[in-house]
């Protein structure tokens, strides 16, 4: 019984870590479903708009030490600071500056391309944001606290202790992102499903000739999709930077979203969602269960195999369209 | 030389079948089209009038897709001018001349594979679409009222296709005459002055053929649809067409109406005096 009910901690703690990884795929997923792009800079846009968001509550200058150097000036900070909704505000602003400039710099000028091409290009768009960043804000390891709840919670201790005898230990801060993710989630399936603009995104991502033929400008969807994909990604910044310091190691959370994205396949948001789930719980049940056997440390690797068998068994994911290649 | 169309008689006009046919509603003038160093359109001029149907035929090769693109914005030409409604149209994108009331169908079928039949002739009517981003994702007021409106005239295209069958159907399993169908559909939805259609019956057989001529002069004749298309089935075009546009090497060789074409010694020549299928 009692170690049935530390198991069931262990889940409940996995789905609440699964929920985080869901929320990077979120972003692959909604771009590659509108453009067909593997968007490489995914990670990076989300450390980009966790720096961004420190940057402004905090009332740094942009890229003072630049300007310093520059002007022999001493500038660091305008000496206020924002208020974290309109700082929260002001960074998806910058996030939809930035979907413009992508749009405008790379995209528009690689129309048509093989998707290898434009895959390269937000490999580019990835070294390029993660530097830009650093001379916009610096380097340095930052904290961020936009008032989001941390530390393990009582109610939820003192609830499961009533219920069953044994006080779970859950973090706040994944109980704040289950709910947000779910929140987030819900209003995407309702955009894309209802909405025109979500009509419209949909109607690019599976004929572009024919989007245009019913007046669906390109331009204007990718510039939307992008600026979604920064949304999610400020979302996934402050999650993660919350939890755990906003810094470099941030834009490799994205590689914990590659396996997410090859379980639930990378056209579905429930597989995002999914995906994310499986491997969270998975993950922390491997490192009970089998961790101890072969001296611990799974939790590193067992995403990467247990997407590489998939890859071998059932390649577009549990929820991905399936490929069929007419002869 | 070119004879200019400007010389057409305009006054408008009663068919033998009752059909109106009314002034010029896009004239195209000395337009030429290259793609690097290959001269798809050698200056070209005609002009399609309100009301009708106008043909464009000519061998395999001899630049009709490439002249129905520069009429959709899908190519510009690099020389001439494209004048819509009495005014020069500036070199538009495809979105935009679809916005102005151009539809068009393709020659091998754009069709949004991943949705039904229902989901791929409501895109038609997309741009139409005004209520806000909020009221249309939670179903409000304005926006339930805008989609049963613009559901209601997507019905009515839906029965006079014949296709109330196939409405929950994914297109990507539909056979290749009800696609084309669809894709007719698609145009339609967007209430289109000028419709646009790239070899509508190829690879269809004879039945499917007949389907598609009649679903062609019934949209002319109920919605008073001007309609360009471009066709290789001579019977076919013949049958249709008010006026048909010959063209050959990129060259138009002939325009006029189908017993004027048909009797033209150098449309003879070019196209049907030579053995071309």
């Amino acid at each position: 019984m009692e170690q049935l009910l530390y198991v069931s901690e262990i889940v409940v703690n996995g789905l609440m870590t699964g929920v985080m990884y869901a929320l990077v795929a979120l972003g692959f997923v909604l771009i590659y479903k509108a453009s067909g792009v593997f968007n490489y800079a995914q990670g990076v846009m989300a450390l980009f708009a966790a720096m961004t968001l420190v940057g402004i509550q905090q009332g740094q200058v942009p890229f003072a030490h630049l300007i310093n150097a520059l002007t022999g000036m001493h500038v660091s900070n305008f000496g206020w600071n924002v208020p974290a909704v309109l700082a929260i505000a002001l960074t998806a602003g910058v996030m939809v500056l930035l979907a413009i400039a992508i749009q405008k710099l790379v995209l528009q000028h690689l129309v048509g391309q093989e998707p290898i091409i434009l895959f390269m290009a937000t490999l580019g768009l990835a070294y390029f944001l993660e530097g830009l960043g650093d001379v916009m804000w610096g380097a340095d390891v930052k904290t961020l606290d936009v008032g989001l709840p941390q530390g393990i919670s009582d109610a939820a201790e003192a609830l499961t202790a009533r219920l069953t005898g044994y006080g779970f230990f859950i973090d706040r801060l994944d109980i704040w992102a289950a709910i947000i993710a779910t929140a987030l989630v819900a209003a995407l399936v309702a955009f894309s499903q209802y909405t025109k603009q979500g009509r419209a995104m949909r109607a690019v991502a599976d004929d572009h000739q024919a989007a245009l033929s019913v007046g669906i400008s390109l331009k204007f969807v990718w510039i939307m999709v992008w600026s979604i994909a920064g949304f999610v990604a400020l979302v996934a910044g402050i999650m993660w930077g919350t939890k755990s310091g906003v810094q470099f190691s941030l834009s490799l959370i994205a590689l914990k979203a590659l396996p997410v994205l090859m379980l639930g396949g990378f056209t579905s948001i429930p597989g995002a969602i999914v995906g994310g789930l499986i491997i969270g719980v998975g993950e922390k049940l491997f490192e009970y269960f089998v961790g101890p056997m072969i001296g611990g440390a799974t939790e590193t690797w067992f995403a990467y195999v247990l997407a590489l068998g998939f890859l071998v068994f059932r390649p577009q994911g549990l929820f991905g369209e399936r490929i069929i290649e007419r002869v | 030389m070119n004879e200019h169309s400007m010389t057409a008689d305009l006054e408008p006009y009663t068919t033998a079948d009752g059909r109106r046919i009314g002034g010029v509603m896009m004239d195209l003038r000395n337009i030429t089209l290259r793609f690097g160093g290959v001269t798809a359109i050698k200056d070209i001029s005609f002009d399609i009038r309100e009301g009708e149907i106008r043909a464009i035929i000519g061998p395999n090769g001899a630049g009709k897709s490439s002249m129905l693109n520069v009429i959709s914005g899908f190519y510009v030409p690099q020389e001439g001018e494209v004048w819509f409604r009495g005014k020069r149209r500036p070199a538009l994108r495809p979105y935009q001349v679809a916005r102005q009331g151009i539809a068009r169908t393709f020659q091998n079928i754009a069709l949004f594979d991943g949705m039904t039949v229902l989901d791929n002739i409501m895109t038609g009517r997309l741009t139409m679409m005004k209520s806000g981003l909020v009221a249309q994702a939670l179903w409000w007021g304005s926006a339930e009222r805008e989609e049963i409106l613009h559901r209601e005239r997507v019905e009515r295209i839906i029965d006079f296709l014949e296709i109330q069958n196939l409405r929950k159907t994914p297109v990507g399993r539909l056979p290749y005459g009800l696609k084309k169908r669809v894709e007719l559909a698609r145009a339609l939805a967007a209430e289109p002055s000028l419709l646009l259609l790239d070899e509508p019956m190829a690879g269809m057989n004879v039945e499917e053929k007949e389907d598609m001529s009649r679903f062609i002069l019934d949209v002319n004749d109920e919605f008073g649809t001007t309609i360009a298309l471009i066709e290789h089935d001579m019977g076919v075009v013949m049958d249709l067409s008010d006026r048909v546009v010959v063209m050959d090497y990129g060259r138009k060789i002939g325009d006029g109406t189908p017993s004027e074409v048909r009797n033209n010694q150098a449309v003879i020549d070019a196209y049907l005096g030579v053995a071309h299928d």
